[in-house]
């Protein structure tokens, strides 16, 4: 596999997905009971496609993807499948997971300065990383294959044997995902790579980031909780709602055509450059310990029917392409008879409020 | 702008910063200090005019580094001012005494960033808000909770009996800002310095904040300063905006005025590089390169000029945006050509030193000036070459001189003032 530097455009995501989830579920374990942090997650990853997770802090973005690379903390529990090129990832060994690690699977981490050691020079962290996944690389080979994957991150080759303490916040966030991808690994989770980033710098890295299909052919899982970046940089989103994949499809069509009365609020609520107003989504994300009986978006929703409070909204194709969970948009014939009447919903204060 | 009073002159002005200058020395090691080397000084805040009316809202708009939350604090005098003044009223802040601050803090108020970090978690959000009340002498327990009561009834937190004994943990991200601001507004300020009061928030608690302050502007007859980097709620929240880079205002004007039509390019690349909503819109290309400088060694010249996409001969080119330029050079050619051009040029760290003269390479004259010909090759339009005045032999390597430049202050362009060289004065 040679690495393409020219700016080719990618053939369309064809074949078989890279990553394939089907039912993810992530616990965590506390003295109240388990919190269902992720709860029965599905999504494909096509080869070069960059999928936008998107979400506000505590629907269990972060811990999915945490769990896909197997990162979880002590008192996690993790269930479902996920095939990696046909292999299910959470049923293999400790130790052939660990191999896959870096080498296959990538991560970027959002504060690069806590990732990065500080005693290291970048030539060290690099050869390393080499070092440990291809053990046959000459010291010629490995310095030659850093400073490409480097070069492909605007580092020039002068700062090789700097350490970390002498780049910028932005060009050390490069040096990570340079990190993370000098392995050539085929999928990749970014948590909230630009949070800590100021405005323009954030711009450059989304840039980079837009980039990776075309010089990695990398199958990138972009965790984020702007929607705006989700719409400049990835192919399609999944929008997550109290540990629910609530709506996923192409960017076009979720952004221009929001189904999920969450996806709608959630888009309404941010502030651009276009706003006019302001909006905002009354009460607050439920307690994952005890989240409430049928769509867990009910007792926030303006449109809720009775249904939506009883029964749990069926997984549908989308109207456009993709799936949403929603019983607005069906299916119509499994509603109970009375189920679409408006759902009488309790006064939602700021004692409730995120 | 034609159609709001004028802001040159005196009257009418809540505070009015003239000449401000904040700066850190910079300490050094111990053996620096032994050897009494100079260590250099941080200009956070270089030089800044501001006016406030009253009931306005003026935004302070700029990346981290951009001594926008420095010009906030100074405000309340909690960092001192180096030089200049700030009037409030008939008072100068820069020059009060501790004493004279704390009441002064009556008046002026501020709301942090971070709810976690400004809240005490030892403390209930009764004796949190009650806290202010106490430090200002009001001594009565009950009349300390009937302010209490009021403030939280005014930020929303009702019913106020639900609130009063919770601790901060007890409290979400929403909960706990509307406490800071009750803290902020209990003493009944007329002026509050807001330091990215919604950043650290959920979008959809972002907008109900920002409307809350909006109620409570209305209500109290505040004024506000919004510091923030996202431009995005500025153009929403406020009446005028100062667009801050590295200690200065490169910017300052009405905000419909600076939103429809950004002068300098600083503003422009900000506008720009906010990711909208918007499958349609592309991440754009043309973005400055590099990121905020060392305040401790800015620029020559105009402070923007290395990253600015608009740079032309006069900006203030000198040896450290060649070596940024011989750098990015060197990423696009291959590592043969790298191994022989690093050979010929030498080292670069001694270019970090500024001046508009360069001496570089190690490999005679010819060599070098043939690297530095296919450099231009390669992007004539680059703005730097522009701005030199001469490449003279000086073996083993060539001298570059650049066209010296002062930095560029503020003039009135359009209804604005713009601190750029390609706005030069309207005249009076």
């Amino acid at each position: 596999m040679t690495m393409d530097l020219t700016d080719q455009t990618v053939a369309p995501a064809a074949g078989e997905p890279v990553i394939s989830a089907r039912d993810v579920r992530v616990w965590y374990g506390t003295t109240r009971g388990a919190i269902r942090a992720v709860d029965g997650v599905s999504f494909d990853l096509m080869p070069g496609e960059t999928l936008g997770l998107v979400g506000e802090s505590g629907c269990g973005k972060s811990t999915l993807g945490r769990g896909l690379m197997g990162l979880l903390p002590d008192g996690a529990k993790r269930d479902g499948e996920v095939l990696f090129r046909g292999k299910d990832i959470f049923s293999l060994s400790a130790k052939t997971a660990y191999q896959m690690r870096g080498r296959e699977l990538g991560m970027i981490f959002q504060e690069p300065l806590t990732r990065l050691n500080p005693l290291m020079r970048i030539s060290q962290h690099f050869e390393e990383t080499i070092k440990q996944h291809e053990p046959n690389l000459s010291k010629d080979e490995i310095r030659d294959r850093a400073l490409e994957v480097l070069r492909l991150m605007g580092i020039p080759p002068t700062r090789y044997r700097s350490y970390p303490h002498e780049f910028s916040g932005g060009m050390r966030q490069r040096l990570m995902i340079g990190l993370a991808l000098v392995l050539r690994p085929a999928f990749v989770v970014a948590d909230e790579p630009t949070t800590a980033l100021d405005v323009l710098v954030e711009a450059q890295i989304v840039q980079i980031l837009n980039d990776l299909r075309h010089n990695f052919q990398t199958s990138l899982l972009l965790i984020t909780h702007n929607v705006g970046i989700v719409a400049e940089a990835c192919d399609r989103v999944a929008v997550m709602y109290a540990g629910r994949i609530v709506e996923q499809g192409a960017v076009t069509d979720v952004f221009k055509n929001p189904q999920h009365p969450y996806t709608q609020a959630l888009l309404r609520s941010t502030i651009s450059l276009t706003t006019t107003g302001l909006n905002f989504i009354e009460g607050a994300p439920p307690d994952l310990v005890d989240p409430p009986d049928g769509c867990r978006f009910h007792p926030r929703c303006p449109d809720a029917m009775n249904v939506c409070a009883t029964k749990n909204p069926v997984n549908i194709e989308r109207p456009g392409g993709g799936r949403v969970e929603c019983w607005l948009v069906g299916p119509e014939d499994q509603i109970p008879p009375g189920g679409q009447q408006p759902l009488k919903q309790e006064e939602l204060t700021v004692v409730d409020e995120a | 702008m034609s159609t709001k009073p004028d802001t040159r002159t005196d009257a009418g002005h809540l505070v009015d910063v003239r000449d401000l200058s904040v700066h850190f020395e910079l300490r050094g090691g111990t053996l620096a200090r032994l050897f009494a080397r100079d260590t250099g000084t941080i200009k956070a805040v270089d030089g800044i005019n501001l006016r406030l009316r009253p009931g306005e809202v003026v935004g302070l708009v700029g990346e981290s580094g951009s001594g926008k939350s420095t010009l906030g604090r100074a405000l309340l005098g909690l960092v001192p001012a180096t030089s200049g003044s700030i009037r409030l009223r008939d008072q100068d802040i820069a020059t009060m005494s501790r004493r004279q601050l704390r009441e002064i803090r009556r008046v002026v108020q501020m709301v942090f960033q971070d709810p976690n970090a400004a809240l005490n978690p030892s403390m209930t959000v009764e004796e949190a808000v009650g806290d202010a009340l106490r430090v200002h002498g009001m001594k009565s327990a009950a009349q300390r909770r009937a302010g209490v009561v009021e403030a939280l009834e005014r930020v929303g937190l009702s019913p106020v009996e639900l609130f009063l004994s919770k601790y901060p943990r007890d409290l979400s991200g929403g909960q706990k800002q509307r406490v800071v601001l009750a803290r902020a507004i209990v003493l009944n300020p007329t002026l509050l310095v807001a330091d990215e009061p919604v950043s650290m928030l959920d979008m959809s608690v972002r907008a109900k904040i920002l409307q809350l302050m909006l109620d409570l502007k209305k209500d109290l007859d505040l004024t506000y300063v919004y510091i923030t980097h996202d431009l995005a709620t500025a153009k929403y929240f406020c009446d005028r905006v100062a667009i801050m880079y590295l200690g200065r205002v490169v910017e300052i004007g009405p905000t419909e005025e600076i939103f429809a039509t950004p002068r300098h390019p600083y503003t422009k690349a900000l506008l720009a590089a906010i990711p909208e909503p918007d499958p349609d819109k592309m991440v754009p290309r043309d973005l400055p390169r590099g990121e905020i400088p060392d305040a401790a060694e800015p620029p020559l010249g105009c402070a923007f000029h290395p990253r600015c996409p608009e740079a032309v001969h006069n900006c203030g080119w000198e040896s450290r945006d060649l070596r940024t330029l011989i750098e990015e050079h060197w990423l696009r050619t291959d590592a043969a050509a790298y191994d022989e051009e690093k050979a010929l040029i030498g080292g670069l760290d001694h270019l970090d030193t500024p001046a508009t003269t360069a001496t570089l390479g190690v490999g005679g004259s010819s060599p070098v000036r043939a690297i530095l010909d296919r450099m231009k090759v390669e992007d004539p339009d680059e703005p730097l070459w522009s701005g030199v005045q001469s490449i003279e032999d000086s073996e083993p390597g060539v001298t570059v001189s650049f066209e010296p430049a002062p930095s560029p202050p503020l003039r009135r362009a359009g209804g604005v003032d713009v601190a750029c060289v390609l706005y030069p004065d309207e005249g009076p």
